[in-house]
């Protein structure tokens, strides 16, 4: 990381950093959407806005990876990956930092920020009661 | 003027072929050829895919064939969807005039070199799934499986089936990479890899080539074997459906994908329904997309595929028998021409011991 960032992408890394979390909105038709690219896939327009996100959603689908693929992660098994439907209507995929017995679709989710070497890390944990 | 399938081809499958990509290439291709009583200097078309440049451009195993000259040539960069929507593409050209005689093939070290299932796509979606360990292709077909197995009420069992009744295809397949026998007591003895998918419900990487021979129904008539007839083919990328081959994250729905889209476009061309089909062979890289594959095309309601596997109607004896060569999980990824040379094999009555009584109709995806 972060080798893959674009032109479309630098300003989500960049606000991840400051851990904020933020979209791109449709100038047109006001749908959020992620990832970020230049036009809106519902309607096309160009026009775009970049707005903060609240960074609270809830589990759309998950994965619990038990085997390690690759050994950077051997030391994280067990550990979920879920898709998340952000409040603004969009997805992100996401590590929550949950037991893998207590994810359920729905589940309600905060964003948290992890920072790593070079880049910070969109995560998620479930929302407090 | 439709097109047919006359004959089919293959290298032996393996952990390690030892060989060049080109050499597999060009050992199935031959063997198309020949299968279908051709010969070189009839084949003025060929058309392939591959995956981050795991394999070797139709204009090698043309020089490799000796072929005289190409007036059709496709190097496709995509993945499972390639084998029909290229077998398609080579109708086409022959219906139009554009070719006489395509092969279609894919070819590939899949094993001892590049594996799909875990390569790093470049595209760019990938920096939001790999920094985060979201970085194989089971992990994303896992997710389209949990939400599918919630929505649709079913669950492990039905992932099961599938697997358990590939098996005992895979049995009687002797280029089978999987043979031993599998119960529900093995399958659920498996560890966990991506829950919810075990060992089991996961293709397995071979090295190894397949190929096959598409020609005029007109030509097919002097052909040694039975025609397969091509009556449709369909090809469906759905709205949003990302940015690289990897990228999900703009599907709205994982419980539907396009076997569901292009269902109505495939039969209705056919002139036929999803009762008519006879023999079925879904792609299968993960035991999953059979049961979205059943309930997408039509054959079975939604909710009722995983019933429809466990009753005993995918067997041979079934309503419907499907992956009848072990599928990509019991006989290998051979990503996906394995699947339609099986169904060419099939309809032509020429699948030995796992050929299915009734095969007038058979349906590929």
């Amino acid at each position: 990381m972060t080798g893959d960032v674009d032109l479309e992408s630098a300003p989500y890394w960049a606000a991840l950093v400051e851990h904020r979390l933020v979209l791109q909105r449709c100038g047109s038709c006001s749908r959020h959407r992620f990832p970020p690219m230049p036009s809106c896939p519902w309607c096309g327009t160009t026009d775009t806005d970049v707005v903060e996100a609240r960074g609270q959603g809830t589990v759309y689908s998950w994965v619990t990876v038990r085997r390690p693929f690759g050994d950077a992660w051997a030391g994280e098994v067990p550990y979920v990956i879920a898709a998340v439907e952000l409040d603004e209507g969009c997805r992100v995929f996401a590590r929550v930092d949950v037991d893998a017995d207590d994810v359920a679709a729905g589940l309600r989710l905060d964003a948290r920020y992890v920072d790593h070497d070079g880049w910070s890390e969109l995560r998620f944990a479930p929302s407090a009661p | 003027m439709k097109a047919a399938i006359t004959g089919v081809g293959s290298t032996a499958f393996s952990k390690e072929s030892g060989r060049s990509v080109l050499s597999l290439a060009r050992e199935a291709c031959r063997a198309a050829i020949d299968d279908a009583g051709a010969t070189a200097d009839d084949v003025d078309g060929i058309v392939s895919f591959s995956v981050m440049h795991d394999s070797v451009p139709c204009q090698a195993v043309a020089t490799a064939l000796a072929l005289p000259e190409l007036r059709f040539a496709i190097d496709a960069d995509l993945g499972g969807q390639a084998p029909c929507h290229l077998v398609g593409l080579a109708a086409m050209a022959i219906e139009t005039g554009r070719a006489r005689n395509v092969l279609v093939f894919r070819a590939m070290n899949g094993r001892s070199g590049p594996r799909v299932g875990t390569m790093q796509f470049a595209g760019m979606g990938a920096q939001y799934r790999y920094p985060i360990g979201y970085d194989a292709y089971l992990m994303y077909c896992a997710m389209w499986a949990r939400r599918f197995l919630i929505e649709t009420g079913q669950g492990v069992d039905d992932l099961a089936a599938v697997a358990i009744a590939q098996r005992a295809y895979a049995e009687r397949n002797e280029r089978a990479a999987k043979r031993r026998p599998l119960t529900l007591r093995d399958y659920l003895a498996e560890p966990l890899v991506v829950d919810p998918f075990r060992a089991s419900d996961c293709t397995v990487e071979v090295d190894g080539a397949c190929a096959l021979l598409v020609t005029s129904a007109e030509q097919a008539r002097d052909a040694p074997h039975p025609p397969a007839v091509v009556a449709s083919a369909a090809y469906r990328a759905g709205p949003r459906s990302g940015l690289d081959i990897g990228d999900h994250l703009l599907w709205d729905d994982y419980t539907r994908n396009y076997t569901s889209l292009l269902r109505d476009e495939l039969f209705g061309r056919a002139g036929v329904g999803p009762d008519d089909v006879q023999v079925a062979e879904i792609y299968d890289c993960f035991s999953s997309t059979v049961l979205i594959g059943l309930e997408g095309l039509g054959i079975c309601e939604r909710g009722t595929s995983g019933g429809f596997v466990r009753s005993g109607a995918t067997r041979l004896d079934g309503r419907l028998p499907t992956n009848t060569h072990g599928g990509l999980l019991g006989e290998g990824y051979l990503h996906g021409m394995n699947t339609v040379t099986e169904a060419a094999l099939q309809v032509q009555g020429r699948a030995g011991a796992r050929q299915a009584p009734r095969h007038d109709v058979a349906v590929v995806t």
